[in-house]
């Protein structure tokens, strides 16, 4: 049973190290991994172990190791683990999502989501502001989004899932034109910072340790929840027959699906396919096990998101694409192709 | 003492007089049948009985207990219920499907158990569906599902079975087979209602009777107080031919009638 699940975990472990060291390594400048591997550990307060296991020759570097120290640890490892952490996130909330409407076609901003967080930080962007406002603005309108579906969708009565579906892509339809206005009347000068933001783009991430810790968090929470999720989806009358608080943990799965979305938003702009895509993959791979699928989740995410922003960072270099239009060119084909197998 | 009770019941069927209040009990190793027209809320009032739907008014007691001061996965560990539609929203195999009725069993942190995997693999090979195990439940017939889902409440063990038409899609030796393991359930101490459409299998199978008209009026007791043709024939609106067969009498409906 533990190996049926920590055999791909393992494996996906693998890949996600594999792809932050591809991440750390590439770029303007060139770094070999034995060298990424020393100044981290150095840079962690463990020079013996590194200098131990490197040859005499890779120790007095100098000047260059220095510029490479900072080229690693201040420029790539942060942003690296950044888009780990909202591959992570977005592809989590994806998988909740999808659990909570019971439609595999959900996706994180299903909801409106990414629209409200959208206005947020085009409204700081058009205000002038930068950096810690735009991500807070964001941050507010991904809320206020959240809320506003939800208390559009329960309106007198409960909510259902078609009912949380149908406002929720109404309201995204309204942000979508909001959006639209509001880049017909920006100043031309703008247009690019907003653009990009609106396909997602990594540069404007500082700290990577927020979304990576409430990553972590919510995979530790999610664990004894996995099997509730799994009884879940096999609809809330057969899940509350078995014994599930179907309501509490509906609501539990929006909140957390919601904060995880915002939190991605937040860090990267509307970066698209990545919570559609990953748990669609995943499931088509390794079953519907939640218990395996949601941390999966966490590290395939993480991993894809990571190798398309080295992707968008130095295919065109020294321009930089965002990052969200390459999870799109690499996912929907890769969707569609595994769709089309599965019939 | 009794496993499952109404008290004053009354079962919330929209744009419908409230009828007669349910005061029923249902004790172990009874067998009960539910008969009633289209509409007349039978699966209203499994929903109820097993806390799913709330009641207009009254309340039902599980072993003396309020339903609704419950727990629902102490709950789900005594009631067990065989859905009549079921949503497949997901992929999942037999098998996995049949391991869900361990859910109310296990600590949030705890995996399936050997255990768990005997007694989920025991319902499919009882419900003989074993050789199913491996397969998308959606892509089986509606008589294997049926089966399935009857393997899982089996593999919920529960004390009381609540069962919306068993033998849905099944064919005449699975409804017999559905129908024996309803009796063997019940031998063994189990408390089993279900909601039948076929007279015949209630008269067979059934040693106690509610009938449930449209109008919310409804009478219950032991069978042979309640399958009396006049009253059958008042509560589907169709004239009834009693024929004895082996000893037993079957109800044949009078065509054109």
């Amino acid at each position: 049973m533990l190996s049926r699940l920590g055999l791909p975990l393992f494996l996906l472990l693998l890949a996600a190290l594999a792809s932050l060291l591809l991440a750390l390594g590439i770029g303007s400048a060139q770094i070999a991994p034995g060298q990424i591997w020393a100044i981290v550990l150095n840079d962690l307060g463990l020079n013996n172990l590194a200098f131990n296991n490197l040859g005499p020759g890779e120790i007095a570097q100098g000047e260059g190791d220095a510029l490479a120290r900072i080229m690693v640890v201040e420029l790539r490892l942060p942003r690296a683990l950044s888009a780990f952490a909202v591959g992570g996130l977005l592809a989590v909330a994806g998988a909740l999502m999808q659990v909570l409407l019971r439609n595999p076609l959900a996706d994180p901003y299903v909801l409106g989501l990414s629209g409200g967080a959208s206005i947020g930080a085009l409204a700081a962007m058009l205000g002038g502001f930068g950096g810690l406002a735009i991500s807070g603005s964001a941050f507010s309108g991904a809320l206020f989004s959240t809320f506003l579906v939800f208390g559009l969708a329960h309106g007198s009565g409960g909510w259902t899932p078609s009912r949380l579906l149908l406002t929720g892509v109404v309201v995204a339809a309204g942000w979508g034109a909001v959006i639209t206005l509001m880049l017909a009347l920006s100043p031309a000068e703008r247009l690019p910072g907003m653009l990009y933001w609106l396909m997602g783009d990594l540069s404007y991430s500082r700290t990577p340790w927020p979304p990576l810790l409430l990553l972590l968090a919510i995979c530790v929470v999610l664990v004894p929840l996995g099997r509730s999720l799994n009884v879940l989806a096999r609809g809330p009358q057969q899940a509350a027959a078995l014994g599930v608080a179907v309501k509490p943990l509906e609501w539990c799965i929006y909140i957390a699906a919601s904060l995880l979305t915002a939190a991605a938003v937040t860090t990267a702009g509307s970066i698209g396919f990545v919570g559609l895509v990953v748990p669609h993959m995943l499931r088509l791979l390794l079953g519907n096990d939640q218990r395996l699928i949601l941390p999966a989740c966490a590290l395939a995410g993480g991993t894809l998101l990571v190798l398309a922003d080295t992707l968008a960072r130095t295919m065109v270099a020294p321009e930089q694409l965002p990052v969200g239009v390459i999870t799109a060119l690499l996912g929907v084909p890769t969707f569609l192709f595994l769709l089309y197998r599965s019939r | 003492m009794s496993v499952l009770s109404t008290h004053n019941l009354i079962i919330d069927v929209p744009g419908r007089e409230s009828g007669t209040p349910l005061n029923i009990t249902i004790e172990p190793g009874q067998r009960w049948g539910v008969l009633g027209p289209n509409g007349a809320g039978k699966t209203t009032l499994l929903h109820t009985l097993a806390g799913l739907h709330a009641p207009r008014s009254g309340e039902v007691k599980l072993s003396g207990q309020s339903l609704s001061q419950l727990r629902r996965r102490y709950v789900a560990q005594r009631l067990g219920l065989v859905f009549q539609d079921r949503q497949d929203g997901f992929p999942a195999t037999v098998l996995e499907t049949a391991l869900i009725g361990r859910h109310p069993y296990l600590s949030p942190w705890q995996m399936e158990g050997a255990d768990d995997y005997t007694r989920a693999e025991a319902a499919l090979e009882r419900l003989d569906v074993s050789h199913l195990r491996d397969r998308l439940v959606s892509t089986l017939s509606g008589g294997e599902r049926q089966r399935v889902a009857i393997a899982t409440v089996m593999t919920q063990a529960p004390a009381v079975w609540l069962a919306d038409e068993p033998t849905n899609h099944l064919d005449l030796h699975h409804q017999s087979a559905v129908m024996a393991l309803m009796a063997e359930q019940a031998a063994e101490g189990q408390a089993v209602v279900m909601c039948l459409h076929d007279l015949n299998l209630a008269a067979r199978w059934c040693d106690h009777i509610l009938l449930l008209y449209p109008s919310g009026e409804a009478c219950w007791g032991p069978r042979d107080s309640m399958l009396v043709p006049s009253a059958l024939e008042r509560l589907y609106r169709q004239q009834l031919t009693v024929v004895e067969v082996d000893g037993a009498s079957v109800f044949v409906p009078k065509v054109g009638k």
